[in-house]
């Protein structure tokens, strides 16, 4: 073939990632006691075309291996096997194996033989062939399925039984379709011929009487004797492209080259192949799924690290047209400069008002592209409730809500974590197992479930549970013991529910394998923390846990709060500003005649003169009637004493990281209206200056040093 | 470039001495038949040269934006056509007397390519541009060692001009190794920092 490719590869992965994704939610979503023929359709779809794309590619260990789930697939579809719990943990952990190895080749890695193996062997269990060396191909499953029975028994990579000694007898039987469909038989047989000798004999029996044959459609069916010492892989790579357009069947030939068993039809066959249905009704539905996934709209991502994003035409249609629209305005613009005169002042302020509309529209747009569906998010948390509920013995719906919420791809990377975090704690911590719910008078089956909606310019995820909630009681006598909280002191309820968030602290009595190590939870409000993002949780005992997540839509434009300091305009992000005010000189106090703090709202909060800790020549010293901002981070105040407020604005943020490095206490930088660049504070750098910790330019655990030099 | 073909008879007769250390440090891809091109500029009395293939553009002098503790030849960032490019003052990153910039100062854009493959933009502020020189890979001499008193890693060698001007060849990555950037480079000042800052800690906790 002379076309290149390798360039496609990457597309290849990527569909086939989203196509595993597919396959994962539908599985889960399959129901053993009505498995909804839709369902198995599209998984079965998905591992069709992974085959096909892996047989493309020459990537024999992936398509030989996906060939047995298609089989198994083939024939729960088909109903000649009951779906049955076990099929389905076996598709999925098939599904995890597959997914390892396309990740493999995709970096170069050697496949994991034994998990792959493993995989192998229970699917073949499930198809009811004990791994022992069967060598009875199976016959094809009716012409309509599609498909073909490969080799059984192959290695990964491996390409069919050395049974090709003698040759090989194939029947091929096309179907009606297969010229529109660009093949042409003739072309087949002479790929055949170049691998050995070839007897070829048609079989006209398919045709139709005279008056009735249609040309352009392919009655007739042949039978190959191809006389070559090839192995199977090589004749079906011959079919490579029709195999999905006609019925295929090959075997060796016997030893004089002689016809082989007769044909035996799909009935038979099959039925001795099958494992008997298996018994239903007594193993439980695994976990009810609840709602359907989203998974039908093209999941895209899956966690992966594909660098790549799928814009939906619609989305870049607009911004042609604004952009279209922005030339417009820039002739019209250039036409007035041209011939301006005093009397077109103001046709010009019309132009550029409209210029300015132009930019901002095409603006959100661009920023719009970035924006993707958290059904993306969502994909992997089924079956994290999936496998969590049933490791534990419990029974859990899981629903999903606001699939279609959008927010920016580089946040939706960096929440699915947290998010696989929260919901696995909540079948673990929060969900009861069913006697303990039927004994507290709740259904058996425990209810998660996460909802996502925009309000504002943020984004909300809730996790809900019906569970056994937090036990505050027992958490604030663990934080007491932790001395985290003294003795005596009463705190409000919000407060102690924060506390989970502090590592280290579990209300879980024992660890098991999926939380309650009290590590995570700190982990997952740093995450939530470092996207600008802020998490609570509301529970009520006996009642369930609410977790809210509330995250910035974007992370590459910020409202700003744009002060000056010196010659220097520096930003802090809006949402950390608490308050502006100015300095009354009677409420300074020093500490050790150096530190200095302000009376603020009955505390005092260490002021920060930036002109110091950045070493730079402010306008003005004189604390008393300065300006001051006072800015939050994680309920850590800081008074940043400023030369001048300016205006509140969005800004984009850039990197400084990119030519040069982090800085402390900068978060980054932007560009001004004037072209120049400004210096976006970062608060917690701050706060960490300010104290003399730290000034590594990255943080990765926070410690509190209060050792000033 | 009258300079190139008696630079290229000069590197002739050097070229027993420079093969063996000298060659191997140079880039061996650009080492073509016609040798590589270096673009040089002056700092004082002395001319410095740097591959012309790492040059991306000049720029003329314009204002920055300082960035906090960062080394005092750190001068800040500017706006590249929307990218944030730090400005470093090369005079002041060899410890030679710093100078006013005026609308002659150039800044000479390169790019360094940092360990993993990173690629980074960076101005280096110079007080003119000089010329553009061919030299053959054996005509840049290494270095001569200058002990403890000078770092001479991100001097890639010199080479010989006119028979009588020498220019020194720069090693890019070398002198914009993450370590020459950090701000951990500078103790004095940021001892200086912390005592100015420290005393807000402390009645903090």
């Amino acid at each position: 073939m002379s076309v290149d490719l390798s360039q496609f590869l990457q597309t290849f992965f990527e569909e086939s990632f989203e196509g595993l994704d597919t396959m994962e939610s539908g599985l889960l979503e399959l129901d053993p006691a009505q498995p909804d023929a839709e369902t198995l359709n599209n998984v079965f779809r998905a591992a069709h075309s992974i085959k096909g794309g892996a047989g493309t590619f020459g990537l024999s260990a992936v398509s030989d291996f996906t060939h047995r789930m298609e089989t198994l697939l083939d024939r729960l579809r088909d109903g000649k096997q009951a779906v049955t719990p076990d099929a389905v943990n076996v598709l999925l952990s098939a599904v995890d194996c597959l997914r390892g190895m396309l990740a493999a080749i995709q970096n170069d890695q050697a496949l994991d033989a034994d998990a792959i193996s493993t995989a192998q062997r229970q699917l073949d269990e499930q198809l009811g062939q004990v791994p022992a060396g069967d060598a009875v191909p199976v016959p094809p499953q009716g012409a309509g399925g599609g498909h073909t029975a490969g080799p059984e028994g192959t290695p990964p990579r491996g390409s069919g039984p050395g049974g090709g000694g003698g040759g090989w007898w194939i029947r091929f039987e096309p179907q009606p379709h297969l010229f529109a469909t660009g093949n042409d038989p003739r072309r087949l047989f002479q790929a055949l011929q170049d691998l050995g000798e070839l007897e070829v004999e048609a079989d006209p029996s398919g045709l139709p009487p005279f008056e009735q044959l249609d040309p352009e459609t392919c009655q007739l069916a042949w039978t190959l004797r191809l006389h070559a010492d090839v192995d199977e892989a090589a004749v079906r790579e011959v079919f490579e492209w029709v195999e999905d357009d006609a019925r295929l069947e090959i075997r060796p030939l016997g030893a004089a080259g002689t016809e082989p068993a007769p044909v035996a039809e799909a009935g038979s066959a099959v039925a001795s192949a099958d494992e008997p249905p298996a018994p239903g009704g007594g193993a439980a539905p695994a976990a009810g799924d609840g709602r359907k996934p989203a998974a039908r709209r093209g999941n895209a991502g899956g966690g992966g690290n594909s660098s790549s994003i799928r814009v939906d035409t619609e989305k870049i249609d607009a911004l042609i047209d604004m952009v279209g629209e922005l030339v417009i305005t820039q002739s019209m613009l250039s036409q007035i400069g041209k011939e301006f005169t005093a009397e077109r002042l103001e046709e010009l302020q019309d132009g550029l008002a409209q210029l300015e509309r132009n930019t901002r529209e095409l603006q959100e747009n661009v920023m719009r592209i970035r924006m993707v569906p958290i059904s993306f998010a969502y994909s992997r948390l089924p079956r994290i409730v999936h496998d969590t509920s049933r490791a534990l013995g419990k029974v859990v719906e899981f629903q999903m809500e606001g699939e279609q919420t959008e927010l920016d791809k580089t946040v939706m990377e960096k929440i699915i974590d947290p998010l696989v975090h929260l919901v696995r704690n909540s079948v673990d911590h929060g969900i009861e197992a069913p006697e303990e719910r039927a004994a507290a008078g709740k259904p058996e089956t425990g209810t998660i479930t996460i909802e996502a909606y925009h309000k504002g310019g943020n984004i909300i995820i809730e996790i809900a549970d019906d569970g056994r909630g937090i036990n505050r009681d027992k958490l604030l006598a663990k934080a007491r013991s932790a001395g985290l909280v003294e003795d005596g002191s009463e705190l409000p309820d919000e407060q102690i529910y924060d506390l989970i968030f502090h590592p280290g602290l579990s209300t879980h009595d024992q660890a098991t394998e999926y939380s309650g190590r009290g590590v995570g939870m700190d982990v997952v409000k740093r995450n939530v923390r470092s996207l600008s993002g802020n998490i609570s949780v509301r529970s009520s005992h006996g009642q369930g846990t609410t977790i809210t997540i509330s995250l910035p839509l974007t992370l590459s434009i910020l409202d700003g709060q744009l002060f000056r300091v010196g010659d220097q305009t520096y930003i802090v992000p809006l949402v950390s500003v608490i308050e502006s005010l100015q300095v009354d000189a009677g409420k300074v106090s020093r500490v050790t005649g150096r530190g200095e703090v302000y009376h603020w709202r009955e505390g005092y909060v260490p002021i920060v003169r930036l002109h110091e800790l950045f070493d730079t020549e402010p306008v003005r010293r004189e604390l008393g009637g300065g300006l001051m901002v006072i800015v939050e981070d994680e309920e850590t105040y800081l008074g940043v004493f400023v030369d001048d407020l300016l205006d509140q604005q969005q800004v984009v943020i850039k990197s400084l990281e990119a030519n040069y490095l982090q800085v402390p206490g900068i978060a980054g930088a932007t560009i001004l209206g004037d072209g120049t660049v400004a210096l976006i504070l970062d608060i917690a750098g701050l706060i960490e200056m300010s104290r003399g910790g730290r000034r590594q330019p990255y943080i990765p655990e926070r410690e509190d040093s209060d050792e000033a030099a | 470039m009258s300079q190139d073909s008696e630079a290229g008879t000069l590197g002739e007769d050097r070229k027993a001495a420079a093969l063996g250390s000298g060659a191997d440090t140079v880039d061996a891809m650009q080492a073509a038949a016609d040798g590589d091109q270096y673009l040089t500029f002056t700092l004082g009395e002395e001319e410095y040269g740097v591959d012309i293939l790492r040059v991306q553009e000049i720029k003329g002098w314009q204002r920055v934006t300082p960035i906090p503790n960062t080394p005092h030849y750190v001068k800040g960032v500017i706006n590249l056509r929307g990218t944030i490019v730090p400005v470093i003052d090369l005079r002041e990153r060899f410890g030679m007397s710093a100078q006013e910039y005026s609308k002659f100062t150039v800044v000479v854009m390169v790019r360094v390519l940092s360990t993993g493959g990173r690629e980074r933009i960076m101005g280096l502020v110079v007080d003119a541009l000089s010329e553009v020189y061919t030299f053959q890979s054996e005509q840049i001499r290494p270095a001569p060692e200058f002990g403890a008193a000078l770092r001479t890693n991100f001097i890639r060698g010199l080479a010989t001009v006119d028979d009588s001007k020498m220019v020194i060849i720069l090693d890019v990555d070398e002198l914009l190794s993450d370590e020459d950037l950090a701000i951990a480079d500078d103790q004095s000042r940021i001892a200086e920092v912390v005592r100015a800052a420290g005393p807000g800690g402390q009645d903090h906790e």
